[in-house]
């Protein structure tokens, strides 16, 4: 059976690398591994997503809509955007954290405060405080890996020596904040 | 070794063991990579070309030469490479060359949706499609090897779930392919109309050979399950047709797409009950199978535009996408890319926006991260075409302007600095050659920007990071013959003011406008650190007693500036601030003040 997790995001939240280690780990387990990306314009602040799917034959790299047995979203509104590709019954691991979109900065308009409420009132829904994780453990761009942990845990996918996958994949100086990142989301849900 | 990679990096990983030597490209999306990941070897020599044509025509020297090449573009990118492809797909080949064209369905980042794949038949070439990034690597090799064999240069024809999806590879050590001597041949290289009419009847030919190829070939295979659907796709549609029929279809998966191969399209189409042609954009595969006789289903089941994802693809086929949840998405704001923070266009539009106001001036954009300035709250685009068109666009709308009578309207246009390079110099030189009046901005931000931070002829690196001549643009503006040019940094709101007020007042003579200042993301060198002084080494912020919510610094645009509504004050974001100044120029009471650190 093939699986799907989507990860989505705004650009520059580091989804690309939670995505790289989630599908490196996946491969180095065995499963057949396949990952899209559109990325043309998300260092413009732009929506992001990363599609990764596995199992022991996977054929499109493209997660249907009704398809993501679990949605992570790294920023609140980002989740409802994608919320249509969720598989009915499905899980939502959701970072409690906004970026305001640009449109919402000149002060027309507000970011709705309803959006969880929405999120939990559709699906099985799981609220991460990753900023806050993160900046305890004293960087908040790990709040991506923390996210990675949560997911990893959510998919029963902890037998993967994912310390080694961060060795393997991130700089020296940041490997030992990355592993306690990985290990904190997974003790958070 | 297995390797997890995107269709771009196998590509590149493709070329390497192939033997590949020569590389040139011009970024794109969603081709860029492929240039990008072949510096990393370095058996291969890989370039930037000032644009499209000029990296075909490289590669075609180096092929000529005797060595494997491998060019490699957007699809639009073919548009401007089109010429040197028709001459060279009569020549042929010494060393293979395979022409990367990649297509984006779905324009996800490109002006046009248009389907390359006409190309091969256009130019009599043949070309391969990959489905995932084995057969991305793959093909590589097997189209050099097509290429030498049957005289031709290759296309290669991908598209943005290709480029960018991840599949797993199986990667070898490279081969090494020795450079075949050269030796002078007038008749086959040489391109005047008696030899290239010889030339002309041998691609007929060729053709014929390729056909035979074509239904012989392991690219293209039959995939028997149950007869009651055929299928027929190429590309990344073949996973997708998979993912929504699975075993309940049969498929005839093609790789090999030009010629298509008639024979095993009839041996499929004759034994199955319904057909359905999966392909993105316009129906080739389709008018073939129909052409041989066989009724088919394709544009009108399968929208003939955009990405045929598969729940497209089910929901043409089966009526419906799988169930989803029904929710309200009146909470979901779009997030269109934006200017950076500190973005060196910001200052422009933020002055061209009162210049269009006072002189009802006509902006004519180009393409690069300066297109977002059509956007609100700079609103500072008339019309944007096509690549290196802004100066001759301007051109011919200044000249018809000037035939109104009392015409007072000026034509402003704008090009970045890789635009410049690209094509943007041949139109300036025609506005000085044809005695024209408009006003010329490059704006020049030391990178390719849009595409990544690609290096060009004026950043002073090769793609390979080795230091080079940094063209100065100002020299190369006067020597277009432009005599009227001033260069201004874009953060000086003043200065880029004066420079507008100077070029309006020249009113019959071209002239040229040079913002010059980084971009906010680029990785500086060591030069860049040496000419902008303090570059974005500051960051500011809002003194809320002092703000009087008057908004003029969220009409720059810079996405680290919040107008907090409840307290009706403007709040600047530390981190995403960069210290550009801009909006410390224009707050009129003082409220926005450097951050004493
Ligand atoms: C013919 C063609 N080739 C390539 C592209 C892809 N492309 C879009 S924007 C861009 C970069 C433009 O760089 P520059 O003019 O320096 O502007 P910047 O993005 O740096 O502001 C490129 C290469 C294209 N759209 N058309
Ligand atoms: S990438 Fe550079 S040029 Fe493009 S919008 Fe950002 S700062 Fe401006
Ligand atoms: S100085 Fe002002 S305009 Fe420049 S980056 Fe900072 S907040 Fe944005």
């Amino acid at each position: 059976m093939t699986k799907s997790i989507l990860l989505v995001g705004v650009g520059g939240q580091g989804t690309i690398l939670a995505s790289k280690l989630l599908t490196t780990g996946l491969m180095e387990a065995g499963y057949d591994v396949k990952m899209s990306e559109i990325h043309g314009m998300s260092q413009r602040g732009g929506s992001v997503s990363s599609q990764v799917r596995y199992g022991d034959k996977v054929e499109s790299p493209v997660i249907e809509i009704g398809g993501a047995d679990i949605l992570v979203s790294f920023e609140k509104m980002e989740a409802l955007r994608w919320l249509e590709y969720l598989k009915i019954g499905g899980k939502i691991v959701v970072n409690n954290f906004q970026i305001k979109p640009v449109s919402l900065l000149s002060g027309k308009g507000e970011y709705s405060d309803k959006i969880l409420d929405e999120l939990k009132d559709k699906a099985d829904t799981i609220i991460v405080d990753a900023a806050e994780k993160a900046r305890e453990l004293g960087n908040e761009r790990v709040m991506n890996v923390i996210l990675l942990g949560s997911t990893v845990k959510l998919m029963n996918l902890q037998e993967i020596d994912w310390d080694k996958i961060i060795e393997e994949n991130v700089k020296s100086q940041f490997v030992e904040i990355n592993k306690r990142a990985l290990q904190a989301g997974m003790d958070l849900v | 070794m297995k390797k997890l990679l995107t269709g771009n990096e196998a590509i590149a990983r493709g070329a390497y063991e192939a033997g590949v030597r020569y590389a040139a490209a011009y970024p794109g999306t969603p081709s860029t990579e492929i240039l990008e990941n072949i510096t990393q070897y370095e058996e291969i020599k890989a370039e930037w070309a000032a644009n499209e044509k000029v990296a075909l025509e490289s590669s075609i020297g180096a092929s000529i030469a005797g060595a494997r090449a491998i060019a490699s573009m957007k699809h639009v990118g073919l548009n401007v490479a089109s010429d040197p492809l028709m001459s060279f797909a009569y020549t042929g080949v010494t060393g293979g060359l395979v022409i990367v064209t990649a297509d984006e369905p779905g324009q996800h980042s490109s002006q046009t949706e248009q389907d390359n794949r006409h190309f091969a038949p256009f130019a009599k070439i043949p070309m391969l499609e990959p489905s995932d990034s084995q057969e991305s690597k793959d093909m590589v090799k097997i189209a050099l090897e097509i290429s030498e064999e049957f005289d031709t240069p290759v296309l290669l024809r991908t598209t943005t779930r290709v480029c960018h999806s991840k599949s797993i590879v199986d990667c070898y050590d490279r081969e090494e392919v020795p450079i075949i001597e050269y030796k002078k041949n007038k008749q086959k290289y040489i391109t005047v109309p008696a030899f290239a009419k010889i030339l002309r009847v041998k691609v007929e030919e060729r053709i014929e050979k390729l056909k035979e190829y074509s239904n012989n070939t392991p690219l293209n295979f039959i995939e028997w399950n149950d007869k009651k659907i055929g299928v027929i796709s190429s590309g990344m549609c073949f996973n997708y047709a998979k993912e929504v029929f699975g075993e309940s279809a049969s498929y005839l998966k093609l790789g090999f797409t030009y010629p298509l191969p008639d024979e095993m399209i009839k041996e499929f189409a004759s034994q199955v009950d319904k057909i359905y042609i999966i392909e993105e954009n316009d129906p080739i595969i389709e008018e073939r199978v129909k052409m041989l006789g066989f009724d088919c289903h394709g544009v009108d089941t399968f929208p003939p535009y955009g990405e045929l994802t598969p729940d497209i693809i089910r929901k043409s086929v089966e009526g419906s996408t799988k169930p989803s949840l029904e929710y309200d998405k009146s909470m979901v704001v779009p997030r269109p890319p934006t200017l950076c923070a500190g973005c060196p266009h910001r200052g422009f539009f933020y002055e061209l926006r009162k210049i269009i106001a006072k002189k009802n001036a006509v902006v004519v954009g180009d393409i690069g991260c300066y297109t977002l300035g059509m956007a609100e709250p700079y609103d500072g685009i008339d019309f944007t075409i096509n690549m290196g068109s802004a100066y001759p666009a301007a051109h011919g709308a200044q000249s018809v302007f000037n035939m109104l009578e009392d015409n007072k309207r000026r034509v402003i246009a704008m090009q970045g600095d890789s635009t410049f390079f690209h094509t943007g110099i041949s139109g300036l030189l025609s506005t000085v050659f044809n005695k024209g009046n408009t006003i010329n901005v490059v704006l020049d931000n030391r990178a390719t920007a849009m595409t990544g931070h690609q290096d060009n002829p004026g950043t002073g690196y090769t793609a390979e990071k080795d230091p080079t001549i940094s063209l100065d643009i100002e020299t190369l503006v006067r020597a277009c013959g432009i005599n009227n040019v001033i260069s201004v940094n874009p953060n000086d709101l003043e200065a880029m003011r004066n420079a507008f007020n100077w070029a309006l007042a020249i009113e019959d003579e071209p002239s040229v406008i040079i913002t010059r200042w980084p971009c906010a993301l680029k990785k500086f060198t060591k030069e860049d650190r040496e000419e902008f002084e303090g570059l974005f080494s500051d960051k500011y912020e809002v003194e809320e007693e002092v703000c009087i919510g008057c908004k003029r610094c969220t009409k720059t645009g810079c996405p680290a500036i919040e107008f907090k509504t409840d307290i009706n004050k403007s709040y600047i974001d530390y981190n995403q601030c960069v210290g550009c100044s801009v909006c410390y120029q224009v707050c009129p009471t003082g409220a926005i003040r450097k951050v004493v650190k």
